[in-house]
């Protein structure tokens, strides 16, 4: 039974309670001219999923809370959470620091377009 | 040549006490190279291998296991075997399987215990009840032997079946695949690898791959716990560790990887000698030879490699089931286990070549793998030895996900693989 906190209202409570909405950090690519959105691109948005053995990012529900969206970081190998973080935000810096492979490249990437934004 | 197992050789083993029966497949030290390369000692991979030394005669290949032959999703499944899915290459590919699981015995000369005991799916909403008469039709037009059956027919098939018109969830009807049934899920594996291993296939278990090497975009070999193996030829079959070997390699892949749980029941009288699914209420059953009640559900909706599932998915297909045949709610459960499947986008598996020359891939069977596995085997290999995809396994092909041609079982099959 995994245990579940919400950041947003902090209600505590079991898997049941929440919704498990899979990978984290997905962004639908630019819309405003589908023409620009090669189908590799697509591809990548609805169906390529990073899918490790060990640290991984999801999004959950507080279904039976507040009702909204928030990001967790969880293994997926011992099922313990390390941190669970708002739905705009990004991990906190030491379980980023944890992160690899396909994981810790898209961070890396994501600092690095935040910094010279 | 291994001896063939008989009558006979029953007889004159039982004369010995039985100490003298032959291994069924020896443990081989791995070459420095190899034709080809399988990942993975389940049933599609020992299949493949079986295929490839039968059908296009390469028996300079190996099959690499990081635990023991059949320790995986084989041997945790609850072997159902069927092939009334709604789209043309589902059915394509998990017919074939099921025809070729009719002889299969004959075939490995190893019991597979295939018993076409019939797949009753209950229809126990009208969603449901028109959703199974379309597939059908479909079927119907694919040739296959299968047909919609009355609530009386159900209630004659199954006794034990809750026939009140007044539960939440009554029956309206069934889809009834009478040549569908079960089959001994670790004979499959073992069979395939004593009849690989007898044409020369190297079975090397406890060796785990850590890397794919590479020259210039196609595969040149692996890397292992016990030391690099050359070849020109990789199938990667590894279920729910595809996208880790995968990674290796370089190639992303369309999956997850999640909890499928599975649970049996205390052995018991006969009391349900088919098998059936209800999908609304979400769980299936049968009966094994030994008694017990072997029960299935659906996966965590999480991400996991523990193969350990949460309780309330399992809670969850124990209530279902309790439901649907009230006559089980007092039976204890003796045994339950997780598997990790690999789930793809649409439902369907994936044979296909690869963007690296020489890597092949087959997975992505989610929850419902073992009734496929000599189909799967079957193309895969002529997929590996002739290095494009057999027919059948064209449409499951990894090209699909940006081509928008999806083959949609998830919506189809309503849940239940």
């Amino acid at each position: 039974m995994l245990v579940v906190k919400c950041p947003v209202c902090g209600a505590e409570g079991d898997e049941t309670d929440f919704h498990a909405g899979g990978q984290a950090h997905i962004r639908r690519p630019a819309s405003h001219d589908p023409a620009h959105v090669s189908d590799e691109e697509q591809r990548d948005y609805l169906f390529i999923r990073i899918n490790p053995k060990g640290l991984h990012f999801e999004r959950w529900r507080c279904d039976r809370g507040c009702g909204k969206w928030f990001h967790a970081a969880r293994d997926t190998v011992t099922l313990e959470f390390k941190a669970f973080y708002g739905i705009t935000e990004l991990p906190p810096a030491d379980v980023i620091a944890e992160a690899k492979g396909q994981w810790a490249e898209y961070f890396a990437k994501r600092l690095k377009a935040e910094k010279q934004a | 040549m291994k001896p063939r197992y008989s009558l006979f050789s029953l007889a004159r083993n039982a004369m010995n006490y039985h100490k003298d029966w032959e291994r069924a497949w020896r443990s081989p030290n791995p070459k420095p190279e190899y034709d080809a390369v399988i990942i993975g000692a389940g049933g599609h991979g020992l299949a493949s291998a079986y295929y490839l030394a039968k059908n296009h005669k390469m028996t300079n290949i190996a099959v690499i296991e990081k635990g023991w032959l059949g320790g995986g999703n084989t041997g945790r499944n609850t072997t159902i075997i069927r092939s009334n899915y709604l789209q043309d290459p589902s059915i394509a590919i998990y017919e074939l399987a099921r025809s070729l699981y009719e002889d299969l015995s004959q075939d490995l000369n190893y019991n597979v215990m295939f018993s076409p005991r019939g797949v009753l799916m209950l229809c126990q909403t009208q969603h449901e009840f028109r959703a199974f008469q379309r597939t059908a039709h479909a079927n119907r037009l694919a040739g296959l032997d299968c047909r919609m059956v009355t609530p009386q027919e159900v209630k004659e098939i199954v006794p034990i079946v809750n026939d009140d018109p007044n539960c939440r969830y009554p029956i309206l009807g069934a889809y009834y695949q009478p040549r569908g049934g079960t089959g001994r899920h670790d004979a499959v594996a073992w069979g395939y690898a004593r009849g690989a291993d007898a044409m020369g296939v190297d079975i090397i278990q406890n060796c785990e791959v850590t890397g794919i090497q590479r020259d210039g975009g196609r595969v040149t070999g692996i890397e292992t716990t016990r030391g690099v193996i050359r070849t020109r030829k990789i199938g990667v079959v590894t279920a729910g560790h595809v996208s880790t070997i995968m990674d290796m390699a370089g190639v992303r892949m369309p999956i997850e990887s999640q909890c499928l749980q599975a649970l049996v029941s205390e052995p018991i009288k006969p009391v349900i000698d088919c098998v059936v699914m209800a999908n609304t209420v979400h769980g299936y059953i049968s009966q094994s030879d030994k008694g017990e009640l072997v029960i299935g559900g659906g996966t965590d909706p999480y991400n996991n490699y523990s193969q350990r599932g949460s309780f309330p998915a399992l809670e969850h297909t124990v209530t279902a089931l309790v439901e649907t045949f009230p006559i089980i709610s007092r039976l204890r459960m003796l045994r339950l286990w997780g598997g990790i499947v690999d789930m793809t986008g649409d439902r369907s598996p994936i044979i296909s070549k690869t963007p690296v020359d020489g890597l092949y891939v087959n997975c992505g069977w989610g929850t419902g793998g073992f009734k496929a596995i000599p189909g799967s085997g079957w193309v895969f290999a002529d997929t590996i030895a002739n290095d494009r995809p057999h027919p059948i396994a064209e449409p499951f092909g990894l090209n699909r996900f940006q081509e928008g041609r999806l083959i949609d079982e998830s919506v189809a099959a309503a849940v239940a693989h």
